[in-house]
């Protein structure tokens, strides 16, 4: 394999074909329909299943059915279609079988614009669906990223019996990088599909796929081992970057294309003399809560940026529970944040909390 | 190194859709990274189409690449009136301005800036192939940006190799034509000045 220019829609479903998924369905909407098209003319060639759904409702439940069936299987989509999909993401989570969700956010609410946002972050973290569900939330910040967190989707949700969601934007959808593609896995054989799967009962006991427990208590059992595989999942499928937090006095926190930008604001606010590092949550959900914390305790300050009025803040604003103070820089509506302003953010924190005593004089960036 | 984030270049390309903007940040991004270099290609995307407005962001670097946008662009390629008016003051002070003047009929303003004004339009005609002005002015814009020039490995040559890469086999009849335009734009953009020298447009 070699590093390729690639575009991140194409990436990911390209990724999913070598990862091994047998099957696709979705349908179209701006900014991740490169990703169906590719899977329109990839699965097909390969032998393997695309289908255009009538509609996001239709799709996710096609997913639900051949997940059910102990395939390999996803959908993508961008926010709006994301929502139309949230009754059959419960129902999917209520089940316990093992599904992908590629969510190319855009901007909203409502139909809103093609533009990259980060605004389904608490839809997607905090559930969306009815239910006591969580899922797997990976945020990738690369094309590269994009690519491996597609490749680990698949490999979590079995693993896990559970949805993963890989939370991307439109800049990340839309753009070219230099990226590695994975080799090509082949799909499991069916005679090698999971056993709970419903492949057909012959010579066997029958399997039940089903999320209805009519009787309260088994209801309740069954949501105290779904709390029970929640907490495992916590302890062991967290993943975080720290980027240059060593000897930092202010940290950034950001996740997906925030925290590429950050990356690039804190390089030009540690040329001033500030003394800036980025902490990246890679799981959403798990949250990096023990890493989190623990800057919290050797920082002075910390900023927020997300591409969306304040939705992880809450999240780290819980972590971090006041021991040090937490602002907040985002944009809204589809508007990317310029390095620039989020520069502008860690000086006005790090004049505020007093951590620019070496720093050079602040200037304010023309806008 | 700790700032693997600061980019050797960043170059926005602006002009109407159907001028190859997107086509020539795309070939500088496949160049680049046929260099051995990283790169980011991030388009304008919208409910665009044809004679709408069109632009993109290529940063090139030696490491790991932040943010794919940037508010002050290094230099910027415009190949017509309302990407420069758009453009003219965002670029960095002692940036670089290539500016196609077949459809641009005013100067450039600013004195604080490279600035290198092309007929790129009648350039590419002149060349026999008038949908060539995006590759006119990226052989411009290639052989005056001081950090580019200096890498010497995004010369005409190493630009026709890797267009020869990524081309379809049905279009390699126009590989001759490209490369003539990529040196063309070379020489009429001729080497980076010691200072800025501000010409006009």
């Amino acid at each position: 394999m070699a590093v390729e220019l690639l575009k991140g829609n194409v990436a990911f479903a390209e990724a999913a074909v070598r990862a091994g998924c047998e099957a696709y369905f979705g349908y179209p909407i701006t900014p991740q329909t490169e990703a169906l098209e590719h899977m329109a003319k990839r699965m097909p060639e390969l032998g393997r299943v695309f289908v255009q759904a009538e509609s996001e409702v239709a799709a996710i439940n096609m997913v639900y059915g051949a997940a059910a069936a102990g395939a390999r299987v996803m959908t993508s989509s961008s926010s709006p279609g994301v929502s139309l999909m949230m009754e059959g993401i419960s129902y999917i989570a209520g089940s316990e079988v093992p599904a992908v969700v590629v969510d190319v956010m855009r901007g909203g609410p409502g139909l809103g614009n093609i533009a990259p946002a980060q605004c389904d972050y608490l839809q997607m973290v905090k559930g969306g669906g009815h239910g006591d569900y969580r899922s797997i939330v990976l945020a990738p910040s690369t094309v590269q990223e994009l690519i491996d967190h597609t490749v680990l989707a698949f490999d979590l949700a079995e693993a896990w019996r559970t949805i993963v969601v890989v939370l991307a934007d439109g800049s990340l959808g839309q753009m070219m990088e230099g990226a590695e593609l994975p080799p090509m896995r082949p799909p499991r054989p069916p005679s090698e599909r999971a056993a709970w799967a419903l492949t057909g009962a012959i010579g066997r006991p029958t399997n039940l796929v089903s999320s209805i427990h009519l009787e309260p208590s088994e209801e309740e059992a069954f949501n105290q081992r779904l709390q029970a595989k929640y907490a495992a999942i916590e302890a062991a499928e967290v993943r975080v970057e720290e980027h240059l937090t060593g000897d930092a006095r202010i940290a950034v926190v950001a996740f997906g294309t925030a925290a590429r930008l950050a990356k690039t604001a804190i390089a030009a606010a540690r040329d001033d003399g500030l003394a800036v590092g980025v902490l990246r949550p890679i799981t959403l959900d798990p949250f990096p809560t023990a890493a989190l914390r623990a800057l919290a305790e050797r920082v002075d300050g910390l900023l927020v940026v997300e591409m969306n009025a304040g939705q992880m803040l809450q999240d780290v604003q819980r972590v971090v529970a006041e021991r040090v103070p937490v602002r907040f820089f985002g944009r809204t509506g589809g508007v990317m944040p310029m390095p620039e302003e989020i520069g502008a953010a860690i000086r006005e924190l790090a004049h505020e909390v007093g951590a620019a005593d070496d720093a050079a004089p602040w200037q304010e960036v023309p806008a | 190194m700790t700032h693997a984030e600061r980019p050797i270049a960043d170059v926005v390309i602006a002009g109407f859709g159907g001028q190859g903007v997107l086509f020539a940040g795309q070939l500088l991004a496949h160049a680049a990274l046929d260099a051995g270099l990283h790169t980011t290609w991030f388009p304008s995307y919208g409910p665009e189409m044809r004679g709408g407005t069109a632009n993109c962001t290529v940063v090139v670097a030696d490491g790991p690449i932040g943010s794919p946008v940037v508010g002050r662009p290094q230099a910027a390629i415009v190949l017509n009136l309302p990407s420069l008016d758009r453009y003219e003051p965002l670029v960095a002070p002692g940036g670089l301005l290539v500016v196609n003047t077949s459809l641009v009929d005013r100067a450039v303003a600013r004195d604080d800036l490279d600035v290198v004004a092309i007929p790129a339009d009648d350039v590419a005609a002149e060349l026999g192939h008038p949908k060539l002005t995006n590759v006119v002015l990226l052989g411009a814009l290639l052989a005056r940006h001081p950090a580019l020039r200096a890498l010497g490995r995004l010369t005409p040559e190493h630009l026709a190799t890797t267009l020869a890469r990524v081309l379809p086999e049905r279009h390699h009849h126009l590989l001759g034509a490209n490369r003539a335009a990529l040196e063309r734009g070379a020489e009429l953009a001729g080497a980076a000045p010691a200072a800025v020298a501000p010409t006009g447009a």
